[in-house]
């Protein structure tokens, strides 16, 4: 765990990465590293973001890093390549027992009645909602298990090269900021390099899918996506380096929180952890103990109500 | 009071009081399922004129009176859309209005007619401007076809943030110059690339010279796509060169070429998008559609015989107040047995270009799958 992070909501229009620097790191010279590798092919551009926060930045590079290893070393492109339609095949088959799962929650906390059978098989189909979640995130653990005792990515020279250069601008830096994009590019790129174990204790900002990553589980989620019925589902498990948080961001336009029915379920499937709405100018700090929210950051209420995150 | 009674005791107190109803009514009024329309002004006869497929083509208004107030109420489905004029005849002599009391104006090729949307319906929001979306750009080029022997204008949607050194799919549209103009394409693959619903893409804006011939199934269109326009494109544009991410789509005609294009070459276009396709077949005897739907009936009535496998997927789409809704329907259970995936969707609409924008999320999304779960920007 870190003992100090702030998780902050999208950046394009309301930027606050600065004020959750100077709050972490208020009178330190040293540059500031960026890992950006979920904006992809735009992981350079990173102009904007060195003019607002002010201070010397370091780009990690990590998105061009493993892309450089790509064409190295083909085995291993290939070897993730596979992982990657392992992955996807493993998340459509627990998609197919999550949907009937969450069907009949869905049905049951509809039901009118308080009577203790009703209660009791609401309790019952929400444990095993939470159990399906719980199985997957273990068989996805198995797949990078399997893939790292099977190619050991960390001891092939092509990533060992890479891992020395991106060590060494680490290095001195005070902090890491962590900008959110495409979540799986991001969590399996810094992974291939161990960039959190490489950083240590030192403090962390991450935004968007940057602070999904950091948490203990990545939670998917769209409630009016234009094909599909909306069914929230786990990725796999984050870096888990703050606790009890479920990261979401751009919350407004992904979660429908007018319908009680529907933020009741969400918070209590993923209880006791917090369900945190990351929208524009969002902000919740982590100090190693505990959560303290700014105010006008959200979360979702288990009894069906979007709270003060800091209430 | 009803609003029909209401009209009709605002008639009978004088204009004024008629002025007074109408500046705190919205016509054409919708309530419920039914819609009543009210027409100001001297004439012998007024009619309401639609394309309603299954309805008299012109319906006519009642006189209130013997005054210079008519009405007409309709039945009108909830999130429907009528596109409509007002006819008025006076002395043997006819004009085509759009109504005077209706804001809502749809337009076309040919002009703009007023519309009416049922309950429950508003433009989807994805259509609408949205400040928060990066703007793609257009670009005017041309094409030179070695199949048609000239030079053909084209536009390029080049997607927001575009980047010549990554891949980018393909769509070909055609009339894609009234799909910019009229179903406010560009807008739509800003909005729907912004929300990841659709990954970035590269859309080719085709317009044809001869859109009666050309569109008719005719061979050279075809040709013209995958012999010129798309090797010509792959040249100077940065676009994934597999069947899976090129599609071609078009409505009306526009939908019989893509569907034709796709027949003619195999495999090349991995996706299609067919609109309100003028998928008209015979089964016994001539058809009663006139000599330019000619070409259209012969291809329809091959491709009824032998449809082989054109695409991999396909998303289509008509309106059931549309006379094309039987031969529409008529084709989903033959593309399916091809082996193709296909998506069928009706709509309370017919046979115009707002049908077809708002038909379009769903199809694009549907063929062109965006990073939506994934990404978090």
């Amino acid at each position: 765990m870190l003992t100090s992070a702030i998780l902050l909501g999208p950046q394009r229009h309301v930027r606050i990465v600065k004020p959750a620097l100077d709050a972490l790191v208020p009178d330190d010279r040293r540059p500031v590293a960026l890992a950006s590798p979920g904006w992809e092919e735009r992981e350079a551009e990173d102009m904007e973001f060195r003019d607002h926060v002010g201070r010397e930045v370091v780009n990690l590079e990590v998105w061009a890093r493993v892309e450089r290893i790509f064409e190295r070393d083909r085995e291993l492109l290939a070897a993730m390549r596979e992982r990657h339609d392992t992955l996807r095949r493993v998340q459509e088959l627990y998609r197919l027992r999550l949907q009937g799962a969450l069907q009949a929650i869905r049905e049951l906390m509809g039901r009118p009645g308080k009577d203790v059978w009703l209660a009791a098989e609401r309790h019952d189909a929400l444990v095993m909602l939470q159990g399906i979640d719980a199985q997957h995130v273990a068989r996805v653990q198995q797949v990078h298990e399997e893939f790292e005792a099977r190619w050991r990515p960390a001891e092939r020279s092509s990533v060992q090269r890479e891992k020395r250069e991106l060590q060494q601008r680490l290095g001195d830096c005070a902090a890491l900021c962590l900008a959110g994009g495409h979540i799986a590019v991001l969590l399996h790129r810094l992974r291939l390099f161990d960039v959190l174990g490489l950083h240590g204790d030192r403090p962390v900002v991450a935004w968007s899918a940057g602070a999904m990553a950091l948490c203990e589980r990545i939670v998917l989620f769209h409630d009016s996506p234009p094909q599909g019925g909306g069914c929230t589902e786990v990725m796999e498990a984050g870096f888990g380096r703050v606790p009890d948080l479920v990261a979401l961001p751009h919350a407004k336009k992904r979660v429908d929180v007018s319908e009680p029915r529907n933020v009741q379920l969400f918070a209590r499937r993923f209880a006791p952890s917090l369900c945190v709405l990351l929208d524009d100018g969002s902000r919740i700090d982590w100090n190693g103990a505990r959560w303290s929210a700014q105010p006008g950051t959200h979360r979702l209420g288990e009894e069906g109500w979007v709270e003060e995150a800091g209430a | 009071m009803s609003l029909l009674q209401r009209i009709e005791d605002a008639v009978a107190r004088g204009p004024h009081a008629l002025d007074e109803l109408v500046a705190t009514t919205e016509f054409p009024h919708v309530e419920g399922r039914s819609v009543t329309f009210l027409f100001r002004g001297e004439a012998q006869e007024v009619s309401l004129q639609h394309w309603i497929h299954g309805l008299p083509g012109s319906l006519p208004f009642r006189r209130l009176r013997h005054g210079e107030a008519w009405v007409l109420q309709l039945d009108l489905p909830p999130r429907s859309r009528m596109e409509y004029k007002i006819g008025v005849s006076m002395f043997g002599r006819g004009v085509m209005l759009r109504d005077p009391l209706n804001k809502h104006t749809a337009r076309d090729p040919f002009g703009a007619n007023s519309v009416v949307y049922g309950e429950g319906y508003s433009p989807p929001e994805w259509s609408l401007e949205d400040p928060e979306a990066r703007k793609g750009t257009i670009e005017d080029r041309f094409v030179d076809s070695k199949v048609y022997g000239d030079w053909r204008p084209i536009k390029v949607y080049r997607p927001a943030r575009f980047r010549q050194t990554r891949r980018y799919p393909l769509l070909v549209v055609h009339d894609g110059f009234d799909y910019l103009g009229f179903a406010s394409l560009q807008q739509v693959l800003d909005n729907l690339i912004h929300r990841q619903e659709i990954p970035p893409l590269i859309a080719i804006l085709t317009q044809a010279n001869d859109r009666m011939r050309e569109y008719a199934a005719d061979p050279r269109q075809a040709d013209y796509l995958v012999k010129d326009l798309v090797p010509q494109m792959e040249q100077i544009l940065p676009l994934v060169r597999e069947p899976s991410a090129r599609a071609v789509m078009g409505a009306s005609f526009g939908a019989v070429s893509s569907l034709a294009a796709a027949w003619r070459h195999p495999g090349y276009f991995g996706k299609l998008l067919l609109q309100s396709g003028s998928f008209v077949f015979t089964e016994i005897g001539d058809h009663d559609r006139g000599p330019v739907f000619d070409p259209v009936v012969k291809f329809v009535n091959e491709f009824r015989k032998a449809p082989g496998k054109p695409a991999d997927n396909v998303f289509v789409s008509c309106g059931v107040y549309e006379s094309l809704i039987y031969y529409n329907r008529s084709l989903v259970p033959l593309l399916q047995e091809t082996g193709m995936q296909v998506r069928f969707r009706e709509a309370h609409d017919g046979h115009n270009w707002e049908n077809w924008r708002d038909r379009l999320r769903e199809g694009l999304s549907w063929l062109f799958p965006g990073p939506l779960w994934l990404v978090y920007e």
